[in-house]
């Protein structure tokens, strides 16, 4: 399908869910993420699908669990109040290897905060949100077209490792609209899910769990998830360079933050100043290679966020050991999105 | 000679991990009697939720699903959802499903979810040691009611069978006992009632199972077994609360 | 007219079918299981009627019942 639509971050995400050929969503309403549940509603039943709005995230995510483990795509959205109750649920389904997606249309915190454009949910999403030690696949969109494709990424991920897959994006990338290309579904070569409850049968019995009590079972199952996050990490990587070839400077910036940064870069560029910028776009794996090779030749990073500084921790894990890492950001709030000129003037400063 | 009581083929021939004189294992028999009876071991995903009760897949030649604390009757609806043809059960104790887990259960009750949910109710938490539960009664001394519970402070013990009687969507509710035959043989009925209420598509079914803990109630099982009959059923009426279908 | 088979590795001594028979026929024995329990006994089998209500009660399914297949159908 070539033809351009212009429709919304939110609805993007729910035309690549389907596409994906998820047909089971469980949710509750929060805004600024309600669009998803609504374009559902209305899409899925006609699909034969089931869409159940549920008493509470902590359904939802226990519904995508439970469907998940009889082996269907199945979705859940939310945005950041509403994915801390979840994290009980993505605890479990990463202990279980269940694979599912999760959406946070993040908002400003911490407690019920704002409705705002925010990066505030870094920390919860990449670092395990939950309890146990764990990772999950986060994938941080930047455009309409992004929200689409990544979604679907996100369902080829969740199942190729067995593992929940989180889209983080917030109100920017959500509520605005822009062109879309709807692509078709890649054709990805996916496991059989030979593990997924479907009722015995004649066959052997299967439990999807994550209690281990026997002696040296949990732990020889963490090493095993452990192997798989550094499997991941090697292979699923993604970032974006935009004039990084002679820059000086390059900015780290990610989600609706890496489109203001690349605009202040521009104008940069129009001033004569060399400066690019790196947009990871998997957080989780985050992309330390490309932060490590990059930095060998240019060893200016300015990091913006949409917050007091968390994706600054990995970056500079992941620099050369001579680079200098600065740091911007705007903690998440109505009127703290920052404007083009703000950045430019902090790319100056750090130049 | 003929066998006139045998093990049921859904129950596995193991050892059960209960102390002695715990009605679960009972429970879990008649359960296992029911899948028999009506031919769903091999269509069965029972779903296993946070307690005693957590080893389900130990115990039943079935497929299973562990839900976190409380959250079984969320996790049976994405399983039946999305495999309708499929029995789905959960198996859940007082503090699971009555504490943690009241929004999840109300509300799958609610919706009229097509599973049965088998309720455990021994008026303490028993995994963790004998704590109190929402369904403890009055007066009962437990390791956080060393007192007794206190009505004034901590409520009356919830019976969730009259509470979800009231909902639409409960199609059958019913309370059982295990502690002398003849409630047992009432109980083997009215759960193989709940399971036919799902075989038929007729919707939410709902058992309560009173049971003894004789170990955290600090008693014999003969005298834990007695209480059951005694006080237990004097504040929590065993009976049919709702029953919808016509067969 | 009836039997029972009794799984004392089974058994864990809680005596609930000892108030369960109507004949009052079960009681716990002195000797003691690989479990660490006092295993259920039957004291007179002759007079078992196979009611199987001991099995029924019974939390560890360690009873089986038999009985004649005349009386069954009576």
């Amino acid at each position: 399908m070539s033809k351009r639509l212009f429709v919304k971050g939110n609805e993007a995400i729910a035309m690549a869910a389907i596409e994906a050929g998820c047909r089971y969503y469980f949710g509750y309403p929060i805004t600024p993420q309600s669009d998803i549940p609504e374009y559902l509603s209305r899409e899925l039943p006609k699909l034969n699908g089931e869409f159940i709005q549920a008493e509470s995230e902590i359904a939802s995510i226990n519904m995508l669990l439970g469907a998940s483990a009889t082996g269907v795509r199945a979705m859940t959205s939310s945005s950041s109040p509403g994915i801390s109750l979840k994290q009980e649920g993505i605890s479990y389904m990463a202990g279980a290897e269940l694979p599912g997606v999760i959406v946070n249309i993040s908002r400003s915190g911490p407690g019920l905060g704002g409705i705002d454009a925010s990066q505030a949910d870094y920390f919860q999403s990449v670092k395990g949100g939950g309890h146990g030690g764990y990772h999950i696949v986060v994938l941080a969109p930047s455009s309409v077209q992004e929200m689409y494709d990544l979604t679907m990424l996100a369902f080829d991920l969740a199942d190729l490792y067995r593992m929940p897959a989180m889209i983080l994006g917030d109100s920017v990338v959500g509520q605005m609209k822009e062109p879309l290309i709807a692509n078709k579904r890649p054709q990805t070569e996916l496991p059989v899910k030979d593990w997924v409850v479907r009722g015995k049968g004649v066959g052997e019995q299967r439990v999807v769990k994550s209690l281990f009590l026997g002696d040296g079972e949990l732990e020889a199952h963490n090493n095993r998830l452990h192997d798989k996050y550094m499997l991941l990490s090697a292979r699923e990587a993604r970032w974006e360079e935009f004039e990084t070839a002679d820059a000086e400077l390059v900015v780290a910036a990610f989600g609706s933050t890496a489109r203001i940064a690349k605009t202040a870069i521009m104008q940069a560029r129009q001033e004569g100043l060399k400066v690019g910028l790196l947009r990871p776009i998997t957080l989780y794996p985050f992309p330390q290679r490309a932060f490590a090779d990059l930095t060998r030749r240019c060893k200016r990073i300015l990091d913006i966020e949409l917050n007091n500084g968390q994706m600054v921790e990995d970056v500079r894990l992941s620099v050369a050991r001579d680079a200098e890492v600065h740091f911007y950001g705007r903690p998440p709030g109505a009127g703290s999105l920052p404007t083009p000129e703000e950045l430019l003037e902090q790319i100056k400063k750090h130049y | 000679m003929q066998q006139v009581f045998k093990r049921p083929v859904s129950l596995k021939d193991v050892q059960t991990h209960f102390c002695p004189g715990c009605h679960h294992g009972t429970i879990h028999r008649l359960v296992a009697e029911a899948m028999d009876e009506f031919g769903v071991q091999q269509r069965t995903i029972g779903v296993a939720s946070v307690g005693c009760s957590v080893f389900l897949y130990g115990y039943f030649d079935i497929d299973v699903v562990e839900a976190p604390h409380g959250r079984a009757p969320a996790v049976a609806t994405g399983v039946k959802r999305a495999r309708p043809d499929s029995f789905v059960f959960t198996y859940q104790g007082d503090g699971d499903l009555a504490a943690i887990g009241t929004a999840e259960i109300i509300h799958a009750a609610n919706r009229g979810e097509d599973i049965t949910v088998i309720f455990v109710n021994n008026t303490t938490y028993g995994m963790t040691g004998g704590q109190m539960a929402p369904t403890t009664l009055v007066g009962q001394k437990t390791s956080t009611s060393p007192y007794g519970r206190n009505q004034a402070k901590d409520g009356a013990p919830i019976r969730m069978a009259e509470l979800l009687t009231q909902l639409e969507g409960v199609a059958f509710a019913a309370r059982v006992a295990v502690n002398n035959p003849r409630n047992l043989l009432d109980a083997k009925k009215q759960i193989k009632r709940a399971f036919r209420y799902q075989v038929e598509g007729k919707g939410f079914s709902f058992i309560e199972a009173l049971s003894a803990c004789p170990t955290n109630w600090g008693m014999n099982p003969i005298a834990a077994n007695e209480r059951v009959g005694g006080e237990m059923a004097d504040y929590f009426k065993l009976g049919v609360y709702k029953d919808t279908a016509e067969f | 007219m009836g039997k029972i088979e009794i799984d004392e590795l089974r058994c864990k001594g809680c005596g609930l079918c000892t108030i369960a028979c109507p004949q009052k026929l079960l009681s716990l024995s002195e000797k003691i299981n690989n479990l660490g329990y006092t295993p259920a006994e039957i004291s007179d089998p002759s007079r078992c009627t196979g009611c199987a209500l001991c099995a029924e009660i019974c939390p560890d399914v360690a009873i089986l019942a038999f009985k004649n297949k005349t009386v069954a159908h009576k």
